[in-house]
Formats: structure tokens, C-alpha cells, sequence
């Protein structure tokens, strides 16, 4: 029997890294849309915070954050001013535990092997996965901002704050995103993979996340004001407030925490990519 | 058919690997050579923690030698990488597939990243319909059945049209059917040119589908030959009889596999 094989397109061997790492964010975007429950669980989080933190404690902390405000709807809607800052930020660090996952899924998966043994551009690997995280949490910042808008939530930031704060959010996605990946990548199995991520979740409860830091005990109160949540949630609840209060030296300091954030990341997520696993 | 006269495809000599760790140094690939002719079946068998699946990880790129050379399809492992990889396809033992994507959209992504353009989508059809996975093409791939899981696997290695295949445990965990299927695609692939490299716990799928056999023990090939020739040498009836004259019985631990001469270089 004689069959007449159809010329077959070859691999070509020079990686081109623009267009594989468009493929590979149109993977992980697929892979969010299959997947539903993963980016519902980064929105779903915050939510609940902001129902629990301002319709049950609000009441009572709005006092806390705005001494003249009444117990009452008047402290809700101050702890309401006070704690949307903070859920945006949260909801980026859960889109950082989503992609955790997700690399570690990739890494025990085998999947990750294959993508080693193809002439793809290996940076595209990774930089897929950051990317997709990046829409995803812009995505959820948009709906947690409008369940934060249907709470009563009335920002005063003009177009010039909006511009700057969705800067410092984009650049916040990026750097716990590589930060993230290396923690996914670094954990012992895919179940453990957003364990470590978590630390960052419990970051802005030492900081100025729920409560002002001047009302913490003196050691508490130093650590919050050294750590990278306090100055990153107070440039955003800055920005939101019109500039009004915002320091210029805090927003230089938290963009300086993000870089450096995303940097040590991404150097520490590439060296575990390229680090050889045992097999 | 192969493009032109050529060389071995597969040629490996002196491999040596060496895992290094903080509980300790394990040496796993103690010298390995290995020619596999263009256009044909090589079977490695070996026991247990031989380093079959440490030698697939070294000719595949993922793993670097300490010593030794490898040529695939005539590129030096070392100094064109990118040019073994678009010449090479890899079926591991982790069934390397994305659960949440549909078979489809696996095959579509390999023909992405192999940049094959426009003639990827005709691919992708032609593959789906080769390994029978048209019906559920549209489905998530967490829905298949393993066999059907390691079909999809093997279909997205071959995307790119690989002029040399590697297949880890191929047939592991596979039903007697769907054994027999893979070994037809893997002797249609031989007939097309393709050279395949397959390690095997089976000796009858050695038996049957190899050319070549190579028998790894101790992190060496102790013996390379048609199954036939090895049969002769060894006055031995069977394969399996073979594989127990040349393998000793597995020790304790791995690093008792080691000789005492080599675990001296190694600490």
C-alpha cells in the first residue's frame, strides 16, 4: 500500500517571543474562563470583607478612622472611605495566590516540562502567566470598585488620580505577580502552592490596611510603618481621596517597595524556571 | 521520508549526570553511549533507577549533562539547543497535557508555539482525527480517560512534525488496546522517517517494536543490539531472560547502585 504523505509544516527553530508570549497569555486567559471559580475566589474574598468590615464592624470602627463621625450609618460610611483603599489591594495579593496556583500546576503538571523541550522563547512561560494574573486582577479590581460604588462609596480623585492609581495598581499586579510565581513555583506541591502567598494576605492587618497604625502597641506600629503594605494602601487611599493628605514621599516609597517587590521576584521566579528538577 | 542522507540521529557519548543535592550526591548516568540510526526504533530498557528517564531528560534539553557529548539530528545538545528542540518531540511519564483546556485548544496551542501559522489549524484537524479524538475534541481534556489523556499527550508532541521522537513509559498504565494502538502509530511514525528513542518496563513491547534494543543497568548501556542478537549472545530465549542475565537485583537504595569506586568521586 502506498499513501501519498501531505508536506508537513516544520517546526521553526529561532523562538519568536512576542507571539509566544502572546500564546501563552491567550492560554492562561482560556484557562480563566474555563475555570471560573479560581478569579470568582479573588473577588469573592474582598466582598465579603467589605459586607463583614462595614456593615457589622463599620458602625463601631468609623469612629476609629474619622473621630467626628456618629456611631452609626455615619462610621459605616467613613470605615467605608477607609477600608475600599485597602480591598483593592487585597484583591490584588488574591489574584497573586491564583497564579501561585497556577505555576504550580504547570511546574507538577508536566506541562512546563514540554514547554522546556520546545524552541519557544522560555521567557514566555512565566511572562504568560503574570500577564493573564494582570487582567484577571484588573478585571476583579473593576468589580470589587463598583460593589464598593453600590455600598456608597463616593471617591473624590479626579482624572489625573484615576490615571496614577490605576498605575500603582497595574505596577502592584506586576510585582506580586513575578512574586508570586516564584512562591508557586518554589512550593512542594500544588496544594502547599498558595501557603506562602498568604503571608501577604495577612500584610495590611499589620499595617494601615483595617485600622490607623497609631493606634497599634509601639512594637506593632513600627513593623507597620516599615512594611510595604502600609505605604502602598495609603498612596492608593491617598489617590482615591483627591491627593489630599497623600505625601509625596510615601507614594515614592511605595512605588520603590513595588519595584523592588517585582524585581527580586521576577529574578527569583527565573532562576527556580530555569533550575533543573529532578525527574 | 527522512530530507536527505544523514548521519545517526540520535549519538551519545560518554553522558555523565550527577544529581546534587544537600541530602547528597547521587550519580545516575555513569557513561552512557548510544547511537540510534535515522529512521529507526530504539528501545532502552534498564530496572528500576537505571537513569532511562535521566538519559530522555538530558537528549531532551531539560536536563544538563556534566560530561559527554549528544548530537540530535545532527545539533550539539549544548551548543544549539534551540536547534535540537525544534527538531525533537517529548512524551514524558507526566502525561503533559492542560486539564482545563479542550483537546482542541492543546493541539491549536502546540501549533501556536510551533509556529506553524496558518497550517496549523489543518493540522490539528489531521491529528485529532489520526489518534480518534475528533468526538471529544471540544470537550475539557479532565473529562478523558487516561488512555484517551496519553493519545492527546502523544498527538502534541508530534505537532511540529519532530524528525526525532522520545517516549518515556509510553504504553505505563495503558489497556491492551490501546497499547496495540500506539505501537501502530509508533511503526507508522518509523515508516515516515521519524527515529524514535522509547524506554519500556516491557520487553515484549521491546520484542515487537524495536530495531535496536539497549539495555541500561548502573547508569551504562551493558548491551546494545537487535533483539535477536541479544537473544543469541545471551543463549537466551526471551527478552526477559536477557534483561535478568545483564540487570542485577534491585538493591535497597538507589546509591547502592553506585559502585564503591564511583561513590568515593562523588562525596
Amino acid at each position: 500500500m502506498t499513501t501519498v504523505a501531505t508536506p508537513v509544516p516544520t517546526a521553526v527553530a529561532r523562538p519568536k517571543p512576542i507571539a509566544d508570549v502572546r500564546t501563552m497569555l491567550r492560554r492562561n486567559l482560556l484557562r480563566a474562563v474555563r475555570y471560573p471559580g479560581l478569579t470568582m475566589f479573588m473577588v469573592l474574598g474582598p466582598l465579603v470583607m467589605l459586607v463583614l468590615f462595614v456593615y457589622v464592624f463599620g458602625g463601631a470602627l468609623g469612629a476609629g478612622v474619622d473621630p467626628g463621625a456618629a456611631p452609626g450609618a455615619e462610621a459605616r460610611a467613613a470605615y467605608l472611605d477607609y477600608l475600599t483603599p485597602t480591598l483593592l489591594v487585597i484583591t490584588i495579593v488574591g489574584a497573586g495566590q491564583s497564579v501561585a496556583i497556577s505555576a504550580a500546576m504547570d511546574a507538577y503538571g508536566g506541562i512546563m516540562a514540554r514547554f522546556k523541550t520546545m524552541a519557544i522563547s522560555p521567557g514566555s512561560v512565566l511572562s504568560g502567566q503574570v500577564l493573564g494574573t494582570v487582567v484577571q486582577g484588573v478585571l476583579a479590581l473593576v468589580l470589587v470598585l463598583g460593589a464598593a460604588f453600590a455600598m456608597g462609596y463616593r471617591p473624590d480623585a479626579d482624572a489625573l488620580d484615576w490615571l496614577a492609581l490605576a498605575g500603582i495598581l497595574v505596577l502592584l499586579a506586576f510585582s506580586l505577580a513575578w512574586l508570586c510565581v516564584a512562591m508557586g513555583l518554589n512550593a512542594k506541591s500544588v496544594e502547599t502552592a498558595s501557603n506562602t502567598p498568604m503571608i501577604l494576605l495577612l500584610l495590611p492587618f499589620l499595617g494601615s490596611g483595617f485600622v490607623p497604625v497609631e493606634t497599634m502597641p509601639t512594637p506593632v506600629q513600627w513593623f507597620a510603618q516599615h512594611q510595604p503594605f502600609t505605604p502602598i494602601i495609603e498612596t492608593v487611599r491617598g489617590l482615591l481621596a483627591g491627593g489630599a493628605g497623600l505625601h509625596g514621599s510615601v507614594a515614592a516609597t511605595a512605588v520603590a517597595w513595588l519595584l523592588v517587590i517585582g524585581v527580586a521576584g521576577y529574578v527569583w521566579a527565573r532562576s527556580l524556571f530555569r533550575r533543573e528538577r529532578k525527574i | 521520508m527522512p530530507s536527505s542522507a544523514r548521519g545517526p540521529a540520535i549519538e551519545v557519548a560518554g553522558l555523565r549526570k550527577t544529581y546534587r543535592s544537600k541530602s547528597g550526591d547521587q550519580l545516575v548516568l555513569d557513561g552512557v553511549d548510544l547511537v540510534v540510526p535515522a529512521g529507526t526504533v530504539t528501545a532502552l530498557l534498564g530496572p528500576n533507577g537505571a537513569g532511562k528517564t535521566t538519559t530522555v531528560g538530558v537528549l531532551s534539553t531539560l536536563l544538563k549533562a556534566d560530561a559527554g557529548t549528544v548530537r540530535i539530528a545532527g545539533h550539539d545538545i549544548a551548543r544549539e539547543p534551540d536547534a535540537v528542540r525544534a527538531s525533537i518531540g517529548v512524551t514524558g511519564q507526566i502525561t503533559a497535557v492542560d486539564e482545563l483546556l479542550t483537546g482542541t485548544e492543546n493541539l491549536r496551542l502546540m501549533a501556536d508555539l510551533n509556529h506553524l501559522g496558518r497550517a496549523g489549524r489543518a493540522r490539528v484537524t489531521e491529528l485529532l482525527d489520526r489518534f480518534g479524538l475528533t468526538d471529544a475534541a471540544g470537550k475539557p481534556v479532565a473529562t478523558y480517560s487516561g488512555g484517551m489523556k496519553r493519545k492527546l499527550d502523544l498527538a502534541m508532541t508530534l505537532v511540529g512534525a519532530p524528525s526525532v521522537v522520545f517516549l518515556d513509559e509510553p504504553t505505563t498504565g495503558l489497556d491492551p488496546r490501546s497499547r496495540r494502538a500506539l505501537w501502530d502509530e509508533v511503526r507508522a511514525l518509523v515508516e515516515s522517517g521519524t527515529t524514535i528513542l522509547l524506554t519500556t518496563q516491557y520487553l515484549e513491547e521491546a520484542d515487537k517494536l524495536a530495531d535496536s534494543v539497549a539495555v541500561l543497568n548502573g547508569g551504562r548501556i551493558v548491551a546494545q543490539g537487535t533483539p535477536d542478537e541479544l537473544k543469541a549472545v545471551h543463549d537466551a530465549g526471551s527478552l526477559d531472560d536477557v534483561f535478568l542475565a545483564l540487570t542485577e537485583p534491585p538493591a535497597a537504595t538507589a546509591e547502592d547502585d553506585v559502585p564503591a569506586d564511583e561513590k568515593e568521586n562523588v562525596r
